[in-house]
Parts: C-alpha cells; sequence; structure tokens
C-alpha cells in the first residue's frame, strides 16, 4: 500500500512534468546506450582483431634461419645457421611447449588448369601445419594429410583465391587435375576464406600447398625456407622461444644469446603487445560513455530538484503529520531511481537492439562488430545506480531539511 | 490519565530577524492547558496566533522561553523524537486541508499510519472507523478533488486522529468553508472533546470561539485575555 502511494505520487510528478521527465529519461538512455555502445565496439574492434590475427596462426612463432653476430667456441661469427626438417621435428620432441612444429618450403610456381595459367606461392609443409595456421578446408575437401606426406602424393590444397582465378568462385574443384611446372597435380580441397590481417610472404588464401616431402622431390631442396611452431596453450612462447636458441645452439653451435643466429617472430608476443592498446582504447571509449552518463544524471539531479520545489508545501504537510527524514529522502531517492533505472533499461536495449542491426550494414568488415560484454554492461549498472542514487540524494537532503513551517506556507 | 498540563509554556517568545529588523512574533507568553480542553484562539492577523500554534505543535522552535509537552522539554527532543511527537501525539488540521491531491481519501487517512510505521493489517479497521466517525464511509476511495469543502476537512480530521493523538491543532479549519460546513467541522469538534480529547483551534469567527470552553485572544504577541465560558467543563 505504502510503495503504491509512493508510485501514484511519482506518476503524479511525472505527469506534471512531462518534457522535462521524457528529456531526463532520455538522456539517461541516450548516455547508457552510448557507453554500452561505445564500449562494445571497442571490445568488438578488439575481438576483430584478434580474429584477424588469428587469421595468420593461432598461438605460432615463425623462424627463419639467420647469420650468427658473435663468436662462439671458437667459431667465427657471421656464420650461416640452417635447419632442416630434422631439426623441426627434434625441436617438437625436445622442447616442452611445442605442440606443433611444421617446416615450411616456398616457391613461386606456375599452375595450370585449362587454358589458364598463373603464377603463385607454393609451399610445401606437414599436414600439421593446417593447424598451426587454423588452414580450415570448404566443405567436400581436406588438407594435405599424413598418407601424402609419406607417399610424396601429387596432391595440392588450393587457397581461396587461387580457386576462385582458376576455377571461378564459388566453384568446388575436388577432383580436378591441375599441373604445377608441368607436372600433373589432383586438388584435394580448398581453403575455407579467413580473415588474415598479418603475413610474411603473402595471405595463405593467395597460395597452393603440396606436402612437404613432394615439394622437396619436385625442387630438390633441402633447407626449408622457414619453420613454423604453435605454443601449446598456458605455455609462455618466450620461455619455448629462449628453449628453441638453447637446443638449435648446441647443435649448430652459436650463442643461445645470438639473438641473431635465428630470426624469429613471435605472434603471441605482439599480440600482447597490442592488448593494452586496446584495453586503453576501451578505456577511453568507456570514459567518454560514462560522461554522458554523467549528464544524464545531472539531468535527473536537476528534475528532481524541480520535483522538490513543487512538492515543497507537500512535504511541509508530511512532515507535520510526523514523516521522518527517512520517509521524505526514501520518496525522492526512490523516484530517482526510478528514471534512471527505467532509462537505464531501455538504453540497454538500444544498445542491444544496434549490436543486433550494426552488422547487417556490412560495416564489421572494417571496424568490426560491436559486442556488449557482460563486464562492460555490469560496470554500466552500477554506474546508473550509484548515480541514480546521488541525483536523488541531493534534491532529498534538501528536502528533508524544509523549515515545515516555511513550507506549509507556500 | 497522567497528572500535570499537557502542554506548559513558560516565557515563550519568537522573534524573526528579518535583516535589520526584527520582529517579535511572540513575546514571552505563558500559558498552560490540560487534557479535554477545547481552546479557541483568537486575535487580527499578524497577531502571532499561527507561531504560538507551530510552536505547541512542534514545527518551530520558540527563540526563547520553555516548552514542555506532557512534562517534557521539547527542546531536548532530537529531529526524530519530534517527528514522533507530530505523528502521534498531535493532529494538525489546515485551513486549506492539505489533503494529497493523487491519494483517495483513504490512504490519506493512512499516511500518518505509514509514518508510524503501523503494520498494513493493522490499519484498515482504523482508517475505516475515522471515516465513519466523520460521516465519509462511503467516500473512502474519493480523491479530494472529488469531494466538497467540508467533506475534505472532514478527511483531515479523520487523518489528524489517525494515531489517536492527545491535542488536535486546528489552524483556521473552518477558513475556507461556507457556514454549514463549517458548522459540521465544529460538530465534529464538540464531539470529539466530549470524548475527551483536547481541541486547539485557531479561528477569526467569534461565533465559533463562543462553542469553545476557553478564548484565548492574542494581539501583538501578547496574551490579551484568557476566558473561560460559562458552559466550559473545566
Amino acid at each position: 500500500m505504502r510503495l503504491l502511494i509512493v508510485l501514484k505520487q511519482f506518476l503524479q510528478d511525472i505527469r506534471k512534468q512531462k518534457l522535462r521527465t521524457f528529456l531526463t529519461t532520455f538522456g539517461i538512455i541516450w548516455g547508457t546506450a552510448a557507453t554500452i555502445i561505445l564500449v562494445a565496439f571497442g571490445e568488438g574492434l578488439y575481438k576483430y582483431q584478434q580474429k584477424r590475427f588469428h587469421g595468420l596462426g593461432d598461438r605460432i612463432t615463425i623462424i627463419w634461419s639467420g647469420r650468427t653476430s658473435r663468436p662462439y667456441n671458437g667459431l667465427p661469427k657471421n656464420r650461416r645457421i640452417r635447419f632442416t626438417d630434422e631439426d623441426v621435428d627434434m625441436l617438437k620432441r625436445e622442447v616442452h611447449g611445442i605442440s606443433v612444429a611444421s617446416p615450411e618450403y616456398s616457391r613461386s610456381a606456375s599452375i595450370t588448369y585449362k587454358r589458364k595459367t598463373f603464377n603463385q606461392d607454393l609451399l610445401g609443409i606437414y599436414p600439421e601445419w593446417g593447424i598451426a595456421r587454423n588452414i580450415i578446408p570448404e566443405a567436400g575437401g581436406r588438407f594435405i594429410d599424413e598418407i601424402d606426406q609419406e607417399y610424396r602424393k601429387r596432391v595440392v590444397f588450393l587457397g581461396t583465391k587461387v580457386r576462385d582465378n582458376l576455377f571461378g568462385e564459388g566453384v568446388n574443384p575436388v577432383g580436378e587435375y591441375v599441373t604445377i611446372k608441368g607436372v600433373p597435380f589432383l586438388v584435394i580441397g580448398v581453403m575455407k576464406d579467413k580473415s588474415q590481417n598479418s603475413s610474411y610472404s603473402g595471405r595463405d588464401r593467395h597460395k597452393m600447398f603440396v606436402a612437404s616431402t613432394t615439394f622437396q622431390t619436385m625442387f630438390d631442396r633441402r633447407y626449408p625456407n622457414n619453420m613454423v611452431y604453435q605454443v601449446a596453450e598456458g605455455v609462455s612462447s618466450g620461455a619455448v622461444l629462449k628453449k628453441v636458441y638453447s637446443s638449435l645452439g648446441r647443435k649448430y653451435k652459436f650463442d643461445p644469446d645470438d639473438e641473431e643466429a635465428l630470426m624469429v617472430w613471435d605472434t603471441v608476443k605482439s599480440e600482447e603487445q597490442w592488448k593494452p592498446f586496446f584495453e586503453g582504447f576501451k578505456l577511453f571509449l568507456g570514459i567518454i560513455g560514462v560522461f554522458t552518463l554523467i549528464v544524464g544524471g545531472i539531468g535527473t539531479a536537476n528534475i528532481m530538484y524541480v520535483v522538490v520545489k513543487e512538492r515543497t508545501r507537500e512535504i511541509g504537510v508530511k512532515i507535520a503529520l510526523g514523516a521522518t527524514r527517512a520517509h521524505i529522502m526514501g520518496q525522492i531517492i526512490f523516484e530517482s531511481l526510478l528514471i534512471t533505472a527505467a532509462g537505464g533499461t531501455l538504453g540497454f536495449f538500444v544498445a542491444k537492439f544496434f549490436e543486433f542491426i550494426f552488422p547487417k550494414f556490412g560495416l564489421g568488415e572494417y571496424v568490426g562488430d560491436p559486442i556488449i560484454a557482460a563486464d562492460a554492461v555490469i560496470v554500466t549498472i552500477s554506474i546508473i545506480g550509484g548515480m541514480g542514487f546521488l541525483a536523488g540524494f541531493f534534491p532529498a537532503r534538501r528536502a528533508s531539511r524544509l523549515n515545515p513551517v516555511e513550507a506549509l506556507r507556500l | 490519565m497522567r497528572n500535570g498540563n499537557l502542554v506548559s509554556l513558560k516565557g515563550i517568545s519568537k522573534i524573526y530577524n528579518t535583516g535589520k529588523v526584527k520582529v517579535t512574533a511572540l513575546d514571552e507568553i505563558n500559558l498552560d492547558f490540560g487534557r479535554g480542553e477545547f481552546i479557541a484562539i483568537i486575535g487580527p492577523s499578524g497577531s502571532g496566533k499561527s507561531t504560538l500554534m507551530n510552536i505547541i505543535g512542534c514545527l518551530d522552535t520558540p527563540s526563547g522561553g520553555a516548552y514542555l509537552l506532557d512534562g517534557h522539554s521539547v527542546a531536548e527532543m532530537g529531529i526524530h523524537q519530534l517527528a514522533g511527537i507530530r505523528n502521534k501525539k498531535i493532529g494538525f488540521i489546515f485551513q486549506n486541508f492539505n489533503l494529497l491531491p493523487y491519494a483517495t481519501a483513504y490512504e490519506n487517512v493512512e499516511l500518518p499510519m505509514i509514518f508510524a510505521g503501523l503494520p498494513g493489517n493493522h490499519r484498515k479497521e482504523k482508517i475505516m472507523s475515522n471515516l465513519a466517525m466523520v460521516g465519509l464511509s462511503d467516500r473512502a476511495d474519493h480523491k479530494p478533488t472529488e469531494l466538497s469543502g467540508g467533506e475534505m476537512q472532514r478527511v483531515a480530521i479523520a487523518r489528524a486522529l489517525a494515531n489517536d493523538p492527545e491535542v488536535i491543532l486546528a489552524d483556521e479549519p473552518t477558513g475556507n468553508l461556507d457556514s454549514r460546513s463549517g458548522d459540521e467541522i465544529i460538530r465534529v469538534f464538540e464531539n470529539l472533546n466530549e470524548q475527551g480529547r483536547s481541541i486547539i483551534t485557531i479561528t477569526h469567527d467569534m461565533s465559533i470561539a463562543k462553542r469553545c470552553h476557553r478564548i484565548i485572544k492574542i494581539r501583538d504577541g501578547i496574551i490579551e485575555s484568557d476566558t473561560r465560558n460559562g458552559n466550559g467543563v473545566n
């Protein structure tokens, strides 16, 4: 019953102050939606970049051979360090934390289908290379496997764009024969296109893949161009790299601290270096949103001051009837919380709707699609709650300090 | 009933400092009254009668003097205690009724009970009996705008009685009413007084004042006369 009276009073207030209440609530809606959407964009952009980064590979490190930069054990500096498939196998065996490792042979080669010929990068790799690089075959195809590897099969897996150029977009070429450098190859699969924002010799979608053994035979190669390994989840990529240096250093007699003996791209580390930037960016967007929200909060405090002013006489009557400070303040804080809660809820749904509708505009390719994360929502709700309370508290305190005699005289 | 006066004012004064000018609204008033009295306070406007009423009702604080309510010094009470006194010991009635416009008669009577923290299931019976006492049982669900002036003031009386106060303070309760409605209000007061309730009312209307048992006349902040009507109970 008491709540009912409080609600009736609230409805009376908003009826009297329709426009003002609407504008105030709108301010809260806007502030809430802006905060959540901005942070969602920060999150979305981060996730999008992460995904594109993982287009190159998931927790991978790429190593090229280098030259020693310091003398070691009586050997001069400036020696070329070149590793082989055996070294890749050895690292996978010896270094704890390497879950997948593969050499990578590459060169340009012509590929012909019917009358079309293109020059494309040809890669010779282990089957598990596909795991490290997040290669997923389109339906009906497969990646290079152990049997291809063991029997040096003449089968090829095509990057998405290679297939598009040669066969036409979306055509399934599995089972067709192409010729690479004049040698016939069976097409076994096409890569499902992936978003990839970094590479060292062109995107995977522009490449063709054969087993490393096949590659070695065709081109009489002994040294791979580079190797790729994947670091297991929960293992520090830096620690693994140190062991790689000492393991190869022991074999090729170079100082394990000689960084130039190998050329390294540790993508895990690169990604971690980006993280603070994105966290900071998200925080920046969040702060902008919160300021918008605070403006809404000031609006709420303002309308509550008006409510107190308009209700001065009534507050005087209530004091005369024995209302305590808690009664007077409770009502006003409650109304303030109600306005902000309503605005906050609507604002949340506006943001949710935005999250739903934005991907339909196809801009996600440039900035990523917004993602509303639970923690951002929880933080926003706490801010709205605190603000609603404060926006009510100060006007309420003024109301509770009214002199009843003066209030009644109005 | 306890012994002693219900209200005892000793040397009460009230001085308003409006910039350079000092206005003395009450000048060392001494006044006592007991339980069951029916008192009219009369006097021209600006004489200080409303100020006196507000001090008795614990809405205003005197600039000097001592006020004992039921033997307790009001000056020593905290805001919470004062709220309790306004809530339970005193029932206010105003010239312009001061009902909550969006609440029904029932809800208006309920308000002081809510402030008293009375549980919901205890309220209903009391509210209905109070409304019956002022003859408005059938108006419980009406809002103030749907009531006549006399009816509104009777709702206000029912509200003043919500927590069974010892004294009713009425500030010109008939000032906004036609004479017939005003007469009804005074009759309700007479009934309440017969049941032993103290009533203090400010009025301009001598015909009303004459129906009270004691008339206190105030002028320029002092008590000019304090007379008992012949038909008084005391």
